[in-house]
């Protein structure tokens, strides 16, 4: 940055400019274009492709004619779409909040010196191994009430033992934080793991020097130590339950009737089985102003100079 | 995409100099037959193709209909087609047909006479546009069977109903009988309901007005009325704790006669024949719900995308001898027989058809026995909305009937 600005100020020729925009840094510059490309055609363009199909009334194929916000209208008014909504916003509170304090918890509780911490480490993670759909699968049947958990423990003589969550209509997302929670605590775990791992020693013996109670050092000055950790894992996590689509699939299939729908899964269907682009669109651009409106003031606040340095 | 089109015509032009004086090709088929039934009767095509000189090459997607489907469209648009493929009939292939992309068969049609053996005319109505056929139907499934189970109703000591207002009257006897009165699949085989209930309670006058005039009207007058008191008549009887995963569940409780009956579509014979039940014996079919002689038929059908330019003639030749082959008699019963469906044409022998079958089979012979399709007649945009609908009320016992009615009035309002 600093060169730039003494470049500037010595007014260079036309050539020496040139110069600058495409012989310096040749090959980053090189290395740099498929990505810019990709960004630039792939994110961007097709971003720009969906708000503009958005505004038409398109069936099947990109093809149709302007008509305003007639999908927005409809959308809004679909029952579906809202209920999707609404399931996104309990789903992702409880996802969150859930994950990000049991994967602390469970990274402090490893954080102890305990024996057997790389087998504990590894058995945690093992979730995150499997794709959400086998999650979905195995959950699906744990909690079918016909199959699983329930008939199990009235087979063993719990008569009145009952969990058919995934059957009931208002206890069905909960059912779904269950599976996701299991899926990806361990994640988060390890994530938290190694950010207290990255708190230097020298830190806790202050601490301790001070007379500073543990829960207290962990709370005051190892968590906001841990700030980078903290938002890449909130940026990771949060991004997994914007997109929600895969493990509802193979769990709930969106049911009991439309109890468990999202918004994914509307765009999804309303692309392809309902072959209406234009609503679906409508709706994953509404996604994306979703995300956007959380994303660009995080993004001010991240990114602004930084003054006090 | 049209570096990827003319890579593709290259390779094609390669390959087939080097099969051309062969005068025979390799044809990639896609379909979503996966199960055991389906599978062995698409061998069956695969095999008489494979006996005129030609390769069939088979690509088996997952997913069946809704995940395949489109696998198979975007296939098409991308430009990189197979050469034959099955794909739902309906306005997504319209609109396929409209941008170029589906070769037409009117002259193989015209020349073969398809007209004049087909069992009924308005099978080949789903692969017309604008006078011409583009896909080929090669079976009749349907969805509005009702499947009894006379083991069910003698733990309950009832008669086995003659149709659905027998039936229906009987839900809560054989509740108390211990026996779950509506078996049902969680999931898509619900979606299937609804449109029986609107043939067979409501009637034909009744599906032709609000699915072929989409008039809103008639939803909400009476005769539609019973339609949806006989739709919550079900979601009443029907416990959700009890709902089992897979339509082959339902198959088995009800050869058990752990649940009484069921509505799906006839493909459910498929279980019912894989594992051994017999037909009037183990398992009752009554077409129509008993209440009505006309059931739909909808079937699957083969499409011949367009190949690039400079594929091989052979190839092309190929995609028409199979065309040909696939409505041919061996390749009807052949193929029927395996997958419990009902043939396209009834001027061949299926003397190996079981009692349900043959009840089907006598529908399909009489003048206007099938029922114009819903797939055909709505466009999938509304079918989705109906779904949508049909699964939130069905879900929801605090729905209220006119709240239904007036929501279901107004999606066929809207309908285009």
């Amino acid at each position: 940055m600093a060169e730039t600005s003494i470049d500037a100020a010595a007014a260079p020729p036309p050539s020496r400019f040139l110069y600058n925009l495409f012989r310096r840094n040749l090959s980053a510059k090189v290395a740099a274009t498929p990505m810019v490309a990709t960004v630039l055609v792939v994110f961007v363009g097709c971003t720009l492709w969906t708000v503009y199909y958005s505004f038409t009334n398109s069936r099947a194929l990109p093809t149709g004619d302007f008509v305003g916000f007639a999908q927005y209208e409809r959308l809004f008014a679909a029952r579906r779409w809202n209920v999707s909504v609404r399931n996104l916003l309990l789903f992702g509170v409880l996802s969150l909040v859930l994950s990000m304090t049991i994967g602390f918890l469970l990274a402090v509780l490893m954080d102890q010196k305990i024996r057997l911490e790389n087998t504990l480490r590894t058995i945690f993670l093992y979730p995150f191994a499997l794709s959400a759909i086998v999650t979905g699968l195995v959950w699906q049947w744990i909690m079918n009430p016909t199959l699983g958990l329930q008939t199990t423990l009235r087979n063993l003589g719990w008569e009145s033992f009952t969990f058919d969550w995934i059957t009931n209509t208002d206890m069905v997302i909960y059912a779904l934080v269950i599976a996701d929670l299991w899926h990806k605590t361990g994640f988060v775990t390890v994530l938290m793991l190694a950010g207290l791992r990255s708190i230097d020693d020298e830190i806790w013996k202050a601490a301790r020097v001070d007379g500073i109670p543990t829960w207290r050092t962990y709370l005051s000055i190892v968590l906001p130590m841990m700030r980078g950790v903290i938002i890449t894992t909130l940026v990771i996590v949060g991004s997994a339950i914007v997109r929600l689509y895969d493990l509802v699939v193979a769990l709930t299939d969106g049911g009991p009737g439309i109890a468990s729908e999202v918004p994914a899964k509307y765009v999804i269907n309303y692309m392809f089985s309902g072959g209406n682009l234009g609503q679906a669109l409508a709706g994953s651009t509404i996604m994306l102003a979703a995300v956007l409106v959380f994303l660009i003031p995080w993004a001010i606040i991240e990114f602004r100079p930084k003054k006090e340095r | 995409m049209n570096i990827a089109k003319r890579l593709l015509a290259t390779v094609a032009m390669v390959a087939g100099l080097g099969i051309s004086s062969s005068h025979a090709a390799d044809l990639e088929v896609t379909h979503w037959w996966t199960s055991g039934g389906e599978s062995a009767a698409v061998a069956e095509f695969a095999r008489l193709f494979n006996a005129t000189g030609n390769r069939w090459v088979d690509s088996a997607l997952a997913g069946s209909g809704t995940g395949a489907n489109p696998v198979i469209i975007s296939r098409i648009l991308g430009g990189n087609p197979m050469g034959a493929t099955q794909m739902n009939t309906g306005r997504d292939a319209e609109e396929l047909i409209k941008a170029g992309l589906l070769t037409d068969l009117t002259d193989i049609a015209k020349e073969d006479g398809w007209y004049d053996f087909f069992a009924d005319k308005t099978l080949l109505k789903p692969c017309e546009y604008e006078g011409k056929i583009y896909c080929v139907p090669i079976n009749i499934h349907s969805w509005h069977w009702l499947w009894l189970s006379p083991k069910a109703f003698e733990k309950a000591g009832l008669p086995v109903p003659k149709d659905w207002n027998e039936y229906a009257a009987d839900f809560g006897k054989l509740r108390e009988a211990g026996v779950v009165p509506f078996g049902l699949a969680a999931g898509w085989p619900l979606n299937g309901i609804p449109q029986v209930l609107l043939a067979g309670v409501g009637g034909t006058d009744l599906w032709m007005k609000v699915y072929g005039d989409k008039d809103a009207a008639t939803v909400r007058g009476p005769e539609f009325r019973k339609v949806a008191e006989a739709f919550a008549q079900i979601r009443d009887a029907v416990n959700p704790a009890e709902v089992v995963p897979q339509f082959a569940d339902v198959a088995n409780q009800i050869m058990q006669g752990t649940a009484a009956g069921n509505i799906h579509g006839d493909w459910i014979q498929g279980e019912f024949s894989l594992a051994g039940a017999v037909a009037g014996k183990d398992y009752d079919c009554i077409p129509g719900l008993g209440l009505n002689d006309r059931i739909e038929g909808g079937g699957d059908a083969f499409y011949f995308p367009k190949l690039p330019e400079g594929t091989d003639p052979a190839v092309i030749e190929a995609q028409k001898t199979l065309a040909r082959l696939l409505v041919s008699k061996e390749a009807q019963l052949a193929f029927n027989l395996k997958k419990g469906s009902m043939p396209i044409r009834t001027d061949i022998d299926l003397s190996g058809a079981n009692a349900c079958m043959k009840k089907g089979l006598e529908i399909l012979s009489s003048p206007d026995g099938l029922l114009p399709s819903g797939e055909v007649l709505l466009s999938s945009d509304t079918q989705q909305q109906l779904v949508d609908l049909n699964q939130e009320f069905f879900s929801d016992k605090s729905y209220a009937l006119d709240d239904y009615i007036e929501a279901y009035a107004k999606i066929i309002e809207a309908a285009d």
